[in-house]
């Protein structure tokens, strides 16, 4: 029998840490000499007050979606993959080659062809921390941080290289008018009044969608997810049970490294429409706080990427508007893991005092 | 190359391994007491930081040391309250601790400050500055060991000296006392540690604790001597090459030496690409050589190249039996 009831293992847990998580961000706020209130106000109606601002606010939640059911899926197979940030920088590369090299006649195909690419090159970057994980016991957290390194210099190898524009910056051409993905403004376009105008949200969004039924499908609707939780749960049971690590493993890390690789089709097909530098701006460690508040669970990965996105949008607007930099987001991030990742057992323990006494005072 | 050059590049290297090498030993120390640490990295940026505000603010180097020691300890305490007392996740542990590091010293830096998440530039007393070693200016003329004496081992500051002091100290006291014997124990078995009647948890805030005053210096060195102040996400992935390194050496003081003067030496001919065109009559992409460290440890860990074993009970929270 459990401890505590599900609901305050899958809600109240994490409510209470981010609480506390947001209680410490405006804490930070109070000691630089601001106050907490406005700024939240300002991030309301900066990310939330207009079409414009929901705009942001989904861009971000897109790229945060792929990352976070990229590091959730591994977390099922309990392996942490911190490499989703290189992972993404690949699959953008796979995305511009696809889109660069190939005469797409209409964006439906280029899409589909693109979301394949950024799986593929995610996925083969991901294969290699993969199977030395698998076969020759390498740490995967240290593999893939050294992999997200590599990635930065093969991406910087590239756009200084074979695929930079004409022109000083390292960046790709811009890809062809055929590839470019219908934005939120051109699909929600009512003659006179125009929705979400000059905002980057894009279809990819609706992809992103599809993307978490998929992977609840997968996790707990198939054979194969049954395998990878059950890996996850307990490896010597699932070896006894005659699942071989070897391949949970590989196949855990390519689905993570093909959802953190399909990242790429927002980001850079979508939004940029041509391949920069430092293209993911981090989206693949946020995936980690993403994947930790929503307890690895699609639809709570879904809500924490809404979460991020509005705080990320929300941040942009406090650094326009008032002196707090943007980089107040990241202490939230840091702040978030901190207390739903590693801190967990803070909040829990407690609690499942409190729910062991409440339960004897009943009988 | 001339020996002139040799000299600048190993000189170079000298410094550059300096940072790496604090950090290594730092790492050393928390995961041989099994406690893995990837928050290297954010406790040298916080170190950075706050050393580098207090020189500014005082004009004195050493309170700037002090504050960083403290600014690490902090992060140091966070990660052993996550890891040894809520037997959480080391490596989230590591992960939050590195981006409240990366994004705190921005936001209290453009607060302080205003310069654009910068600290103001350091001078005179409130950096660390080069220290001559007695008879450097005599022996300058000496054929062959006076060049090596003045330009190598004589005129680094003082940081980098007591890096290279605590190598030794470090295999001493892992391998010849007391403490170091019992802090091994409890990263590769805790158990019989705590059968001995030794306090494991203990013994792991201690490795924790020392974990972070080698970070702070190394922050502390980023900031008032390699560079005269902080900017945003100074630290440059150092963390992660001194972790690097730390794999490299196997988990061992000397090796982790070499590994450190290796890396450095990477960094510093990535710095000078001319030299490299001269001496191999090819370029060589700097990226390349940025990107070596890791290639390096990844090859190490795939056990290619000899087999690297952690400390056994790495990672793991140690719950004693009920």
């Amino acid at each position: 029998m459990d401890i505590m009831p599900k609901w305050a293992d899958v809600i109240l847990i994490p409510l209470i840490s981010i609480l506390l998580a947001a209680i410490l961000s405006a804490l930070v706020i109070l000691a630089i000499g601001e106050n907490p209130w406005a700024a939240l106000k300002l991030m309301v109606d900066g990310a939330l007050g207009s079409t414009y601002g929901w705009g942001y606010t989904l861009y971000y939640a897109t790229n945060f979606i792929f990352t976070g059911l990229a590091v959730s899926i591994a977390f099922h197979a309990r392996l942490f993959n911190i490499g989703g940030e290189g992972q993404a920088l690949i699959g953008g590369l796979g995305v511009a080659i696809i889109c660069l090299f190939i005469p797409w006649p209409h964006w439906t195909l280029a899409l589909l062809g693109a979301a394949i690419g950024a799986a593929i090159f995610g996925a083969a970057w991901a294969a290699i921390p993969a199977f030395l994980q698998a076969k020759r016991g390498s740490h995967i957290v240290i593999t893939t941080i050294m992999f997200n390194f590599i990635a930065a210099a093969v991406l910087n190898y590239f756009l200084i290289g074979a695929l930079k524009a004409p022109g000083m910056e390292p960046a790709t051409p811009k890809f062809p008018e055929a590839t470019h993905l219908p934005s939120f403004q051109d699909m929600f376009n009512f003659g006179d009044t125009t929705f979400f105008r000059g905002a980057p949200a894009n279809i990819t969004f609706f992809v992103a969608l599809a993307a978490c039924v998929a992977l609840w499908a997968l996790i707990w609707k198939t054979r194969l997810g049954y395998e990878i939780r059950s890996f996850g749960y307990s490896e010597s049971a699932a070896k006894y049970a005659g699942i071989s690590p070897t391949k949970i493993i590989m196949v855990a890390m390519l689905i993570s490294g093909a959802l953190a690789g399909m990242m790429a089709i927002n980001n850079v097909q979508g939004e940029a429409e041509r391949l920069v530098l430092n293209a993911v701006e981090g989206a693949g460690f946020i995936g980690i706080a993403v994947a930790l508040m929503g307890r690895s669970h699609p639809f709570g990965v879904l809500l924490a990427a809404l979460l991020f996105g509005f705080l990320y949008q929300g941040g942009a607007e406090l650094a326009l508007w008032t002196s707090i930099p943007r980089e107040l987001i990241i202490v939230i991030q840091a702040l978030v893991i901190l207390f739903t990742g590693a801190l967990d057992n803070m909040v829990r323990m407690p609690l499942e005092r409190l729910f062991l006494s409440l339960r004897r005072a009943k009988t | 190359m001339d020996f002139a050059t040799l000299l600048q590049m190993l000189d170079a290297t000298l410094r550059l391994a300096t940072p790496l090498l604090l950090a290594c030993l730092a790492g050393l120390y928390s995961e041989r007491a099994g406690i893995f640490d990837i928050g290297l990295e954010g406790k040298m940026l916080a170190a950075a930081f706050l050393s580098a505000a207090i020189a500014a603010v005082t004009g004195n180097v050493w309170l700037g040391l002090l504050a960083g020691i403290g600014a690490s300890m902090v992060l140091s305490v966070v990660h052993g309250l996550a890891s040894i007392t809520f037997r959480g996740n080391q490596l989230i542990s590591g992960v939050a601790i590195n981006f409240l590091a990366a994004g705190l010293t921005v936001v209290i830096a453009q607060s302080w400050f205003a310069q654009g998440g910068r600290t103001p530039q350091l001078t005179g007393d409130a950096r660390f500055n080069p220290i001559e070693l007695p008879f450097a200016d005599a022996l300058q003329n000496v054929p062959v060991i006076g060049p090596i004496y003045y330009e190598l081992i004589s005129g680094h500051t003082i940081l980098v000296y007591v890096a290279l002091l605590m190598v030794p100290l470090t295999w001493w006291i892992l391998f010849r006392t007391r403490f170091g014997l019992r802090l091994r124990a409890v990263g590769e078995n805790p158990a019989a540690v705590d059968t001995a009647g030794v306090s494991v948890i203990w013994l792991r805030f201690a490795a924790v604790g020392i974990c972070g005053v080698l970070c702070g210096i190394a922050g502390a060195y980023l900031a008032t001597a390699l560079q005269a102040g902080f900017v945003k996400d100074m630290s440059a992935g150092r963390g992660f090459i001194a972790l690097a390194a730390l794999i490299f050496a196997k988990w061992r003081p000397w090796y982790a030496l070499y590994a450190c003067l290796l890396f450095g030496f990477l960094q510093a001919m990535s710095l000078r690409p001319d030299v490299i065109e001269r001496v191999l009559s090819f370029q060589v992409n700097g990226q390349f050589l940025d990107v070596l460290p890791y290639i390096l440890t990844v090859v190490i860990l795939a056990g290619f190249v000899g087999k690297a074993i952690p400390p056994r009970a790495g990672g793991e929270p140690y719950v004693k039996e009920r």
